[in-house]
């Protein structure tokens, strides 16, 4: 088998070996529960204590701000339906139509149960309009839910100016912060952010473990009831080993944002080595608002998942926006609502990278792209002189 | 990721047959069928060279914007086209694209499908038929998403015996959009079966009528136990004579409309031959088109293997 070149880091990532040596003695020597009235298990409390500030650290808040969570998807809920509790005669939820689908479906499911919900949209470069924003906020908007940094794009919202506009209407404002957080450094402290999801295998952690910032003062009332894990925040045993290792990924992110510039330096030869050597290419979403680290490139004329797996060939690990590689059959929401082309939109692949990223790899890609983009396109019927009716139904399509 | 067959990948990584063609000899032409859409993220252009003598497909190609199934269905398609008649290519169905490539995964069916029309826009165009007129055109808009019509999404369902709405997601992208018409689909796929109920029926009910009538000619050589074993199977004459009364009673009252006449010259296997009368005897291309007619109704009415042959 090839070497893998990994770049699909906004999907999940390696685990740090020291983040792994941290959590293995948790599921061997010190296995007991945090909650037991005996030294084995009550020693582990300690832990559980020191992650959380570590977390805590990351984030700019206080420990008791911070409760442990499964995922990303869990957080979000959690989130969402405790706002919604805690102001129980607001029935209006303001999001985004580039959010990830664990905010989008659940409105979805709580526009059926009565609430109303404005989804705003984004300009070509992913990003909405404060004036939509202002004109959708009212009295009866209990809470605002934007993504920090979008998973597809990498485009990062205004997060300060938009929990201003948010805060002058007395909602809550939560941010999904998955992909934003080790990329971006964050302060809890002067934010306006009320509720911020975090996922640790988005930073090096584990898949099975998150965590969800809840500001000090904002009435939360569990997604999970049961015992009084989480200061009754969250019930259920924790888990021990995610939350050691959670810990010490948030620390080892903290270290990192100092160098994050190298991911970037990657990340944008990368991006011009191929808009250089490829035409017909183009970067999609804000180049100047993205997270350091992604690079969402539409390629026109192919199709993603044939892109994909044709990179496959040589261990190269992407992902794409494309309808076939889905399974849902319906191409990318978020570009989508960026307002692509269908030419596009289904060409298009993102390369998200790591602080484990080489610039060997990055060269190796450099290399093998063009040759890949070729052959592919060689086969397209749009490489030919009478491609118009192609063009003609793409008109087609979007007029209806 | 998808559970490919490792033909398709091979067929990926190596299509065979791609580009477009573009040198003929005299007695050979060219056509092109392209299908697909560029909204559904896949687009097929087929080429085929055909000989006009032998009426056989001696080239075909292609050209696909499409996933790693679109490319390896279009590859295989031409593959299968290769050396066969166009009247036979025209019966090719895209259950045996997808067989031919090991098979494909559900949701992924669909490239299967756009290669058989890809395939047939092409003997369409060969033959003279307007693709205008192509049925599948016209119908109700069911899927808004996808722009598929109730024609097609039935078609789609009888050829694959579907079942559920999902299947037809799987094989024509219908309903797998905003998911809005999924319920339509639901009475799509009960009027089929409704309809297939009814012309078991029906059949069964014309075969006892065929074996009535010929028994009343000549009682004395039909055996009763034959005609309740004969409702599944038809004998010979049962079936010459189903033939007849189709065309009698369903297909020269239509070519009459248009001052057209024909009459059943001969049945040998499968293949009913023809003499096609009147204002039908005129150019090649309406010979074809109708041919083509006669056929789809026989083929429905009596037996789904029948061809037709004009004498």
């Amino acid at each position: 088998m090839t070497n893998t070149i990994y770049l699909d880091n906004n999907a999940t990532t390696k685990i740090d070996e020291d983040v792994l040596a941290a959590m293995l003695p948790y599921f061997t020597t010190y296995y007991g529960n945090p909650s037991s009235m005996h030294t084995f298990g009550g020693q582990i409390g300690k832990v559980v204590r020191q992650a959380r500030s570590q977390v805590a650290s990351l984030l700019g808040a206080e420990e008791s701000e911070i409760v442990f969570t499964s995922c990303g998807t869990e957080g979000d809920n959690a989130a969402i339906l405790a706002a919604l509790k805690a102001q129980p005669k607001k029935k209006h939820i303001i999001t985004t139509e580039v959010e990830h689908p664990a905010i989008l479906n659940l409105c979805r499911r709580l526009e059926r149960d009565g609430y109303t919900v404005t989804y705003l949209s984004v300009n070509s470069k992913g990003q909405i309009d404060f004036d939509e924003l202002e004109a959708s906020l009212t009295g009866n908007t209990a809470v605002v839910s934007v993504m920090y940094a979008n998973n597809e794009t990498g485009v990062i919202f205004p997060i300060e100016q938009i929990g201003q506009i948010v805060k002058e209407y007395g909602a809550l404002f939560h941010v999904d912060a998955v992909q934003a957080v080790g990329k971006i450094p964050l302060d809890m402290k002067t934010s306006t952010i009320d509720l911020l999801t975090l996922s640790g295998h988005k930073i090096h952690a584990p898949k099975g473990i998150g965590a969800l910032y809840v500001r000090k003062g904002v009435r939360f009332r569990p997604l999970l009831i049961g015992g009084h894990q989480e200061r009754g925040r969250r019930g259920g045993t924790e888990n021990v080993a995610g939350i050691v290792a959670l810990g010490k990924a948030a620390e080892l992110a903290q270290q990192h944002l100092g160098s994050i510039g190298r991911e970037k330096i990657l990340r944008d030869k990368l991006e011009q080595g191929i808009l250089a050597a490829i035409p017909n290419t183009a970067v999609n979403g804000d180049p100047d608002n993205r997270l350091p680290n992604t690079s969402n490139i539409g390629f026109k004329f192919i199709e993603g998942e044939a892109i994909l797996l044709s990179l496959d060939e040589y261990g190269i690990c992407a992902s794409s926006g494309s309808a076939c590689s889905s399974g849902s059959l319906e191409p990318s929401h978020v570009l989508r609502a960026l307002g692509l082309p269908y030419s596009v939109l289904h060409g298009s692949i993102r390369f998200s990278l790591s602080r484990y990223t080489t610039e060997t790899e990055i060269d190796r890609v450099l290399e093998v792209l063009p040759g890949v983009i070729d052959r592919l396109r060689e086969l397209s019927p749009f490489n030919s002189d009478d491609a118009d009716w192609l063009q003609e139904q793409e008109q087609a399509v979007l007029a209806r | 990721m998808w559970d490919y067959t490792d033909k398709v990948m091979e067929h990926f990584h190596n299509p065979r047959n791609q580009g477009k063609i573009t040198e003929k000899q005299e007695g050979e032409e060219i056509v092109t069928g392209q299908v697909g859409s560029i909204a559904c993220g896949d687009a097929l252009k087929l080429h085929l060279k055909i000989d006009e003598e032998t009426q056989t497909i001696k080239d075909a190609t292609f050209q696909t914007f499409g996933c790693a199934s679109a490319i390896a269905s279009s590859s295989a398609l031409t593959e299968l086209l290769k050396g066969r008649k166009v009247d036979e290519a025209m019966k090719l169905t895209n259950k045996e694209i997808a067989e031919s490539l090991g098979g494909l995964p559900e949701e992924k069916m669909h490239c299967s499908v756009m290669g058989q029309e890809a395939l047939e826009a092409a003997i369409y165009t060969y033959k003279g038929i307007p693709l205008d007129d192509h049925e599948e055109d016209e119908g109700n808009l069911i899927c808004r998403c996808f722009g598929i019509s109730d024609t097609k999404i039935k078609r789609i369902i009888r050829e694959n015996s579907l079942t559920t709405a999902e299947q037809v997601t799987n094989y024509v992208k219908a309903g797998g959009g905003c998911s809005s018409c999924l319920p339509d689909i639901d009475d799509l796929i009960e009027e089929i079966t409704t309809e297939q109920e009814t012309a078991t029926v029906e059949q069964e009910k014309s075969v006892e009528a065929a074996t009535e009538v010929w028994t009343n000619r000549d009682s004395s050589s039909v055996e009763t136990s034959t005609t309740t074993q004969t409702t599944k199977t038809l004998t010979n004459l049962q079936k010459i004579t189903l033939i007849q009364q189709v065309i009698d009673t369903e297909i020269r009252p239509i070519l009459a409309e248009d001052g057209g006449d024909m009459e059943l010259f001969d049945v040998v296997g499968d293949v009913v031959k023809v003499i096609l009368k009147g204002a039908c005897s005129g150019c090649a291309s309406s010979t074809e088109t109708l041919k083509l007619a006669i056929e789809a109704t026989l083929q429905d009415r009596v037996l789904s293997t029948l061809t037709v042959e004009s004498v």
